[in-house]
């Protein structure tokens, strides 16, 4: 009866080797041929560099492109940080007063529609350049953990609800073992899709910010490449904020897996 | 499970009441009248069904006893110990669900009623194994729910309700979801808890094979809005087992509350 099954934790059917070495495949096939069409036709590097020219350009200008990375990643983690608490704490007042949620609930509508390349050079004008940045990446990112942490309050069971009432459980008590407990995995949902986004959102800030002049970030390092032709470095700083998003993406599915394995049917085995 | 000869029918005052409902109705806000009027009177130690068709609001009256939602009209009255604060206290209530929190442990469940009543820790989880090895779970307290098969899950359900020692047990078509075999056994051990514990026990089922068995006043109800229709009193050697189940007796019982059910069943254009 008490079967612990923790062999083959993978949802899908295929072996996991398959599902990590095809794609593996399939990118190396890419590269090759890319390879392939430069060298046979000749392509300039400033047309179309070569998968092995962007890297060793990535080798070589590490240094400038190492601290680019790390300037990106630091606005894009403060952005997701500010965006998940500030995320959280809205839904939790939100779940608290209906007329806090009537009275702000459209306004954070209204902050997830405007497209944030055009509210950036406002951004600009009134705040710092760093803080500008960072606060791009968090209106980019906060409304998914806005609307998921609310979806996840307002899920809870109302049976369990009722034993809570029944046992007289206090406000803080109820929010405490029930609310967050129960809205968790739609939490964690949201953090893994604001991950993605802070860094878009920081991206986007740092091109707006880099044409006024200034940053260092890797997107900022793209414009400017581009304004110099120095295509394989655009190319090379493109591919670290792939890996960047990638990693983040990676990092918040391991983590929001080892929180809800135990329980949580998005994070157990078909047959367990 | 425990096992005991001594019948709290005896012991209990044919005074003392555990739960009155005098003129209890509920309307909801659609206007849909779910219940009532009903008047209903159990006896401290007494276990009783409530058994009617499905939407006759037996689940209403259980929550209305359970201070969950409140009366329309009508008054319900529930006894209480002395220096009792609330009403939850001395009350314990199986949903027809497990209602279980998956993301705890099986003895983090039980332990549930006294956390949120500010019993230690240490207290509360030597209490909570209590309930569990009352309920033959001992071994189980640090699974998780979903470890757990369907009747292990309800019995978890059980011992979570009888953590705080209620007087008043309320169960809400407990079993209904389970299979015969294991529904069988959950009876006996249901009884046996019953025998044992001495507890007031309000029953809700729409089996009358599972009512008969069980109480020793089977309620029958009418259709939405629920009344009741027969108050059937159920007398037999105790404590009951296997052999009352095949008796001659029990099919009679079976019959005759079959038969008061039968006209909250007609006209009844869905079935």
């Amino acid at each position: 009866m008490n079967a612990h099954t923790p062999a083959s934790a993978k949802p899908s059917g295929a072996p996991s080797a398959v599902r990590f070495v095809l794609p593996v495949i399939v990118f190396a096939a890419g590269l090759a041929a890319w390879e392939m069409v430069v060298r046979i036709r000749e392509i300039p590097p400033y047309v179309l560099p070569a998968p092995s020219v962007i890297f060793l350009t990535l080798i070589k200008d590490w240094s400038v492109l190492s601290q680019s990375l790390a300037t990106t990643l630091l606005t894009t983690l403060e952005g997701f940080v500010a965006a998940s608490i500030g995320g959280i704490a809205l839904a939790l007042l939100f779940n608290q007063s209906k007329w806090v949620e009537y009275s702000l609930f459209p306004y954070a509508v209204v902050l997830q529609v405007t497209p944030v390349i055009a509210i950036a050079p406002l951004l600009l004008i009134y705040l710092e350049q760093q803080t500008a940045v960072v606060v791009c990446a968090f209106i980019v990112a906060f409304f998914p953990v806005l609307s998921n942490t609310t979806l996840g309050l307002n899920s809870v069971d109302r049976n369990l609800a009722g034993l809570f009432q029944l046992y007289g459980a206090s406000p803080p008590q109820t929010l405490r073992f029930l609310k967050l407990p129960a809205a968790l995995p739609y939490i964690l949902g949201g953090l893994r899709i604001a991950g993605g986004l802070s860094l878009i959102g920081a991206v986007v800030a740092e091109i707006a910010a880099g044409t006024a002049g200034a940053g260092s970030g890797l997107a900022y390092r793209i414009a400017e490449s581009g304004y110099r032709l120095n295509i394989p470095r655009m190319f090379a700083a493109l591919l670290l904020l792939s890996l960047a998003g990638i990693v983040i993406y990676g990092v918040l599915a391991v983590v929001s897996h080892l929180v809800l394995r135990r329980w949580h049917e998005s994070a157990l085995g078909k047959e367990s | 499970m425990v096992e005991s000869r001594t019948s709290p029918i005896v012991e209990a005052s044919l005074t003392a009441l555990a739960v009155s409902l005098r003129g209890v109705t509920k309307v909801y806000d659609t206007g849909v009248v779910a219940l009532g009027p009903l008047d209903l009177a159990v006896r401290k130690g007494e276990f009783i069904s409530l058994l009617g068709p499905s939407g006759c609001g037996k689940s209403t009256a259980l929550r209305l006893i359970a201070g969950l939602s409140a009366a329309s009209s009508g008054t319900v009255r529930v006894a209480r110990h002395e220096g009792e604060v609330q009403i939850g206290h001395g009350i314990g209530f199986v949903f027809q669900e497990p209602t279980l929190m998956p993301w705890t442990s099986v003895r983090e469940n039980v332990r549930l009623p006294l956390k949120l009543g500010g019993i230690p820790k240490a207290e509360g989880r030597a209490r909570a194994d209590a309930a569990l090895a009352s309920v033959g779970l001992a071994d189980f307290a640090d699974a998780f729910p979903r470890e757990l098969s369907g009747g292990m899950k309800m019995r978890v359900s059980l011992a979570r309700a009888l953590v705080t020692d209620p007087d008043i047990l309320l169960m809400d078509e407990p079993f209904a979801a389970l299979d015969e075999i294991t529904r069988f056994r959950l009876n006996n051990d249901l009884l046996a808890l019953w025998r044992s514990l001495g507890k007031t026990v309000i029953f809700v089922t729409h089996s009358v094979f599972e009512s008969v068995y069980l109480s020793q006043r089977v309620v029958v109800m009418t259709a939405r809005p629920g009344r009741i229709q027969a108050d059937i009193r159920i007398e037999t050697v105790e404590p009951r087992g296997e052999e009352f189940r095949t008796s001659a007796a029990y099919s009679d019982y079976c019959r005759r509350v079959s038969a008061a059910l039968a006209p909250s069943y007609s006209g009844q254009s869905t079935l």
